[in-house]
């Protein structure tokens, strides 16, 4: 158990900075997600805080002590990697005792952490086995056994799901959540995909090209993104950005269309900005959209929709750009039909249309 | 006339059938007739005398020539072990030089570019109680005060033929080595050392199960290698001083050529053969174990 601190972490890779000075406190017993696009920076900053890779510049805390220069057995962190890192040669059994052989428990010890973890993991039928032998789903949760016996301070996962199929991550990530309800240990999770991180985090660390771009919960980053870059990235399907000029309080689309701007907002005339709006709160009219205060009403085209069921997915466009609209309780809609939208604007966003900043905050 | 009409498949295997025939169905099974015969070369009419078990009973009671596989069998057993660790060590050093790794690796291969007969001489040169350079340096560093006679004593010469051995073929475990240290996945030794593993224990418990299907190749080659032994044994020592330094093959030529007996040259030959193959089968199974462990399938 222990709190993790990142101090104006710094990763250089000679000239070239992958991580640039990100700062972060961690509590314990606190599951957080770093998420971001490929190359944003997580795994890295993930490996750094196993030992894995060198800390340019800053420190990284582990409960009380600073850890830079300690390799990571001496950490008492352990791992989950995306391909399992299994030890091919050696049954589920020394696979998952190894970390203690290492530490010389005694061998009665050894039996009893093992038997937890495969209790807890439902791996008792598979100890004398060898990865080889197993399904990629069965190895993911020798992985996440390995990391169990030890009862470390941290655990550190990066990207476990991704090479499982969609089915069984689903049903992974569920089995994570419950080992962390059940474990209670702090847990840094790198992920790339939003929904993972919506469904786990305590709170939600997005990475941008090396930036912590915003910290939350997943309510947070979900209903105030910081920028552009968040409000696309979390949530799915991602929020559509209209790019406008504000004048007389409302945002005027490049065909003319005008909506008022978001209520609680101000924002000076001439501004060019991104208004930005969920598929959940544009809807046809008379399919659902909660009846607020602040309605807009827009006329839009449908090219495409997507069947889901209790839902329809409308692709529509409007002023050039395409909108991805909801539609609940749906009803068949030809291509090419204009229908009127519902547009709820107190759950509306502008961004700034330069820097992406969310004119909310 | 009526033409044989042979079926097509016979016609078109037949080339294959009929070469190796002619360089290794012919040959091989003169050899094993000979080997039943007191067949000596000088006299052509003894390959008609077949005197079934004669040659093997006397190449079994035969003291020198059970001297001679026992010595086979160590310089096997030494050479290999030692070119197995030398090979692996510098094999370890050379995977982590980051810059001119590749020059290094060409130079490592130098050695196998060079002739064995060669590297024979050179080595006896180097050995040479008079000239030598063991000798003059270590009488020059003051380590021996008399020259130490290296190709003369039994064991020294024996000594003197593996360092050659050694020389010559530690850069096939190396290259093999290498290559297999190239291969292993980066994620199990991270895990490893996640999971509490010192560098020497990474190496044990994840590296070396690796490498060991590499290991047992580079010994299933070399194994053949060594058990043919001959050209660097013959220009060094000639199998002396008094038979001190002899191998199976440097024997079976002075057997077969020398002395002219080649029906009793052959006997001698099928059993030296039997001892390559079951090196051969040994690393074998070998490989296929640790293959197995490691998950790779047979």
């Amino acid at each position: 158990m222990a709190q993790v601190h990142l101090r104006n972490v710094v990763k250089r890779y000679g000239a070239l900075d992958v991580v640039h000075s990100i700062s972060l406190d961690i509590a314990d017993g606190e599951f957080v997600v770093l998420v971001g696009p490929s190359g944003c920076g997580k795994s890295t900053t993930l490996r750094m805080v196993a030992g894995l890779e060198e800390i340019s510049d800053g420190q990284v805390v582990i409960g009380d002590r600073v850890v830079n220069d300690l390799p990571p057995r001496d950490r008492n962190i352990s791992m989950v990697f995306q391909n399992y890192a299994l030890y091919p040669h050696m049954t589920v059994r020394e696979n998952l005792g190894f970390s203690l052989k290492i530490a010389r428990r005694p061998q009665a010890q050894i039996d009893a952490a093992v038997d937890e973890a495969a209790a807890i993991l439902a791996l008792t039928p598979l100890l004398d086995r060898k990865p080889g032998a197993l399904s990629g789903g069965q190895r993911q949760r020798v992985a996440m056994g390995r990391a169990i016996v030890r009862h470390p301070d941290v655990f550190l996962f990066d990207e476990p799901l991704s090479n499982l199929d969609a089915k069984l991550r689903t049903q992974m990530r569920v089995e994570i959540k419950k080992l962390h309800q059940k474990v209670g240990s702090t847990v840094i999770y790198v992920t790339h995909d939003q929904v993972e991180a919506m469904t786990l985090a305590d709170r939600i660390v997005i990475m941008r090209d090396g930036h912590i771009v915003q910290v939350g919960t997943p309510l947070e980053v979900f209903e105030d993104p910081a920028n552009s870059f968040v409000a696309t990235f979390i949530g799915s399907p991602p929020m559509n950005l209209l790019p406008g000029t504000v004048q007389g309080g409302r945002v005027v689309l490049a065909d003319g269309t005008a909506v008022p701007v978001p209520p609680g907002l101000h924002v000076a005339d001439g501004r060019r900005v991104h208004l930005g709006i969920r598929a959940d709160n544009i809807m046809p009219e008379g399919h659902s959209l909660p009846p607020t205060a602040h309605m807009a009403h827009v006329d839009m085209p449908v090219t495409l929709t997507e069947p889901l069921g209790t839902e329809t997915l409308l692709f529509a466009t409007l002023a050039g750009a395409e909108v991805q609209a909801k539609m609940l309780n749906p009803r068949p809609v030809t291509p090419g039909e204009r229908l009127r939208f519902g547009i709820a604007l107190d759950k509306c966003h502008l961004f700034d249309a330069d820097s992406g900043v969310s004119l909310r905050m | 006339m009526t033409r044989v009409k042979l079926p097509p498949w016979l016609v078109l295997l037949l080339p294959a059938f009929i070469i190796i025939a002619a360089v290794v169905l012919v040959p091989l099974l003169l050899s094993l007739y000979s080997s039943f015969t007191p067949y000596h070369l000088t006299r052509p009419d003894t390959l008609w005398k077949v005197n079934f078990p004669f040659n093997y009973q006397k190449a079994l009671t035969d003291a020198n020539f059970w001297a001679a596989f026992g010595r086979t069998v160590l310089l096997l057993t030494v050479a290999l072990n030692l070119e197995m660790l030398l090979g692996l060590g510098l094999a370890l050093m050379v995977s982590k030089v980051t810059q001119g790794q590749r020059l290094l690796r060409t130079a490592m291969m130098f050695p196998m570019m060079f002739s064995p007969i060669l590297v024979g001489f050179q080595f006896k040169f180097i050995f040479n109680d008079n000239v030598g350079l063991v000798n003059n340096a270590l009488q020059s560093l003051g380590l021996a005060d008399r020259a130490i006679p290296w190709l003369v004593d039994g064991n020294l010469a024996l000594f003197a033929i593996i360092c050659a051995e050694v020389w010559t073929s530690t850069s096939v475990f190396a290259i093999l080595i290498l290559a297999g240290l190239y291969a292993i996945p980066q994620d199990p030794l991270e895990a490893a050392k996640v999971d509490g593993c010192s560098p020497w224990q990474s190496f044990r418990f994840v590296t070396l199960p690796f490498l060991m299907p590499f290991i047992y190749i580079a010994m299933a080659i070399r194994s053949l290698d060594v058990a043919r032994a001959y050209d660097i044994v013959q220009v060094m020592t000639n199998g002396g001083p008094a038979r001190r330094t002899e191998l199976l093959w440097t024997l079976i030529g002075r057997t077969g050529y020398v002395d002219a007996r080649m029906g009793y040259a052959n006997a001698m030959g099928y059993v030296a053969i039997l001892l390559s193959i079951a090196f051969t089968v040994y690393f074998f199974l070998k490989l296929q174990r640790a293959r197995r462990d490691l998950g790779m399938g047979d």
